[in-house]
């Protein structure tokens, strides 16, 4: 499957995730796309942690606004339910419980629910911005990703080698392959994608997947 | 009335090794004159705390560009590939704190707290050095307070009292800041006559502010 139809059966399926009225942070890079896909009838408030509420589409370039981008610094546009905060304000959203949902990608997710996804060592470093607070602080926490790295090695695997984001956080893991969702035993296999075998997915994941074969999903 | 000077007479007083919060993220929000100018004067030997360093010649990259800082409180520095380099180097020493722990840290600096606790880091490498404390069976981290000698900010506008408001995502950290320096230099695009910001209006109280430099 080409890389961007990838991209969008994660986002779509992401999407199904994300009910009327939540309040949800997206990070960078594929999980932004996911705003595209909204069930009909549903409507987000999109959080952004450099300080506003109600991120709306990205403008025409020559509308773009100096002051008004997303926590990527790129130009958005801001909804008529929207407001604006400092970065204290910001983060006792994102702390406090108050963001519903959000979607990020991640380096390693292991069968406790840990994230890795902010550095590797031995490269440059970048920081972890706010992906910390919002693991930490969001009610569910989605990790939206492809199954396996390029190199075809796992991505979710038995305990992460890599630096964490946050402890047994995750809740739910959407990939190209599958929906597994991370419960106090372990990972649940709860859907495949169409088109993907059970036997792929089992050999694609690096940690104990538990399921039964006549409740598993195709989405 | 705050006294207007210009951007090079505001940082004037700025000397080796002080600790200065700049305002911005990702370059919106931050004061680039007030920026522009401490390049200019070619303090060394900074310690700068600031959401991140941006990008090369852009906001607080340039601080870094010029090799103007020590040590670097920070949350992100992936846009300016200098400062990752420079801290493999040993060259800069950067502090990396979660975007959330280092706004509630300055917000600690200038509300008189002895800091915060956080469960943000708990597990990771953030944690290392740091006091855990248990409250309610929920484990956190004791994260100390930050203050600075200098803040230069970005404003949209200022009351001749210094009273501010600010426009979108370009508040950011700004009003945090205000309050946790010794010395507050703001740069806004417009100064405007007292009572020209309705006082429900205000973020940023003038009694923070102590210079104020105009903009673009």
């Amino acid at each position: 499957m080409a890389q961007m139809d990838k991209r969008v059966r994660i986002a779509k399926r992401v999407a199904e995730e994300l009910h009327d009225g939540d309040v949800v942070n997206l990070g960078i890079g594929m999980p932004t796309l996911v705003a595209n896909y909204l069930s009909h009838g549903v409507s987000i408030v999109l959080h952004s942690e450099n300080g506003f509420l109600g991120i709306g589409p990205e403008p025409q370039s020559e509308l773009a606004d100096k002051d008004l981008v997303n926590a990527g610094g790129k130009p958005v546009t801001i909804q008529e339910n929207g407001c604006c905060f400092d970065s204290a304000m910001s983060f006792a959203i994102i702390r406090g419980g108050h963001v519903d949902t959000t979607v990020l990608g991640a380096l390693e997710v292991d069968e406790q629910g840990n994230l890795a996804n902010w550095m590797v060592p031995g490269k440059r470093i970048s920081g972890m911005g706010g992906a910390m607070d919002l693991v930490v602080g969001a009610k569910k926490i989605i990790i939206a990703m492809e199954h396996n790295n390029k190199d075809g090695t796992a991505k979710i695997v038995k305990q992460c080698s890599l630096p964490l984001t946050a402890q047994a956080e995750v809740d739910l893991i959407i990939t190209d392959m599958a929906v597994i969702a991370v419960q106090k035993d372990g990972l649940h296999l709860i859907e495949i994608a169409e088109g993907t075998t059970l036997e792929e997915v089992v050999a694609a994941t690096g940690a104990q997947l538990i399921f039964s074969e006549d409740n598993i999903r195709i989405f | 009335m705050v006294k207007i000077c210009t951007a090079n007479e505001a940082v004037k007083d700025i000397s080796e090794g002080m600790c200065i919060m700049i305002g911005g993220f990702l370059g919106v929000g931050t004061p680039d004159g007030l920026v522009q100018a401490l390049v200019e004067k070619g303090t060394k030997n900074l310690t700068v705390i600031t959401n991140d360093s941006a990008y090369p010649g852009v906001g607080v990259g340039k601080l870094q560009d010029s090799k103007q800082m020590s040590t670097l409180y920070t949350s992100y520095i992936g846009g300016h590939p200098e400062s990752g380099r420079c801290m493999e180097e040993g060259a800069l020493k950067i502090v990396l704190t979660p975007q959330g722990t280092l706004a509630e840290q300055i917000r600690a600096g200038g509300s008189g707290l002895g800091g915060v606790l956080t469960p943000t880091g708990v597990g990771t490498v953030v944690e290392e050095g740091k006091s855990k404390i248990v409250v309610a069976d929920k484990t956190y981290l004791l994260e100390e307070p930050l203050k600075a000698d200098f803040a230069l900010l970005k404003a949209y506008k200022a009351d001749c009292h210094g009273n501010l408001i600010y426009r979108f995502s370009a508040r950011n950290f700004n009003p945090l800041m205000a309050m946790a320096a010794k010395n507050v230099i703001v740069e806004v695009e417009e100064v405007v006559a007292a009572g020209a910001i309705e006082p429900d209006n205000v973020i940023t109280p003038g009694i923070f502010v102590d210079l104020l430099v105009k903009g673009r």
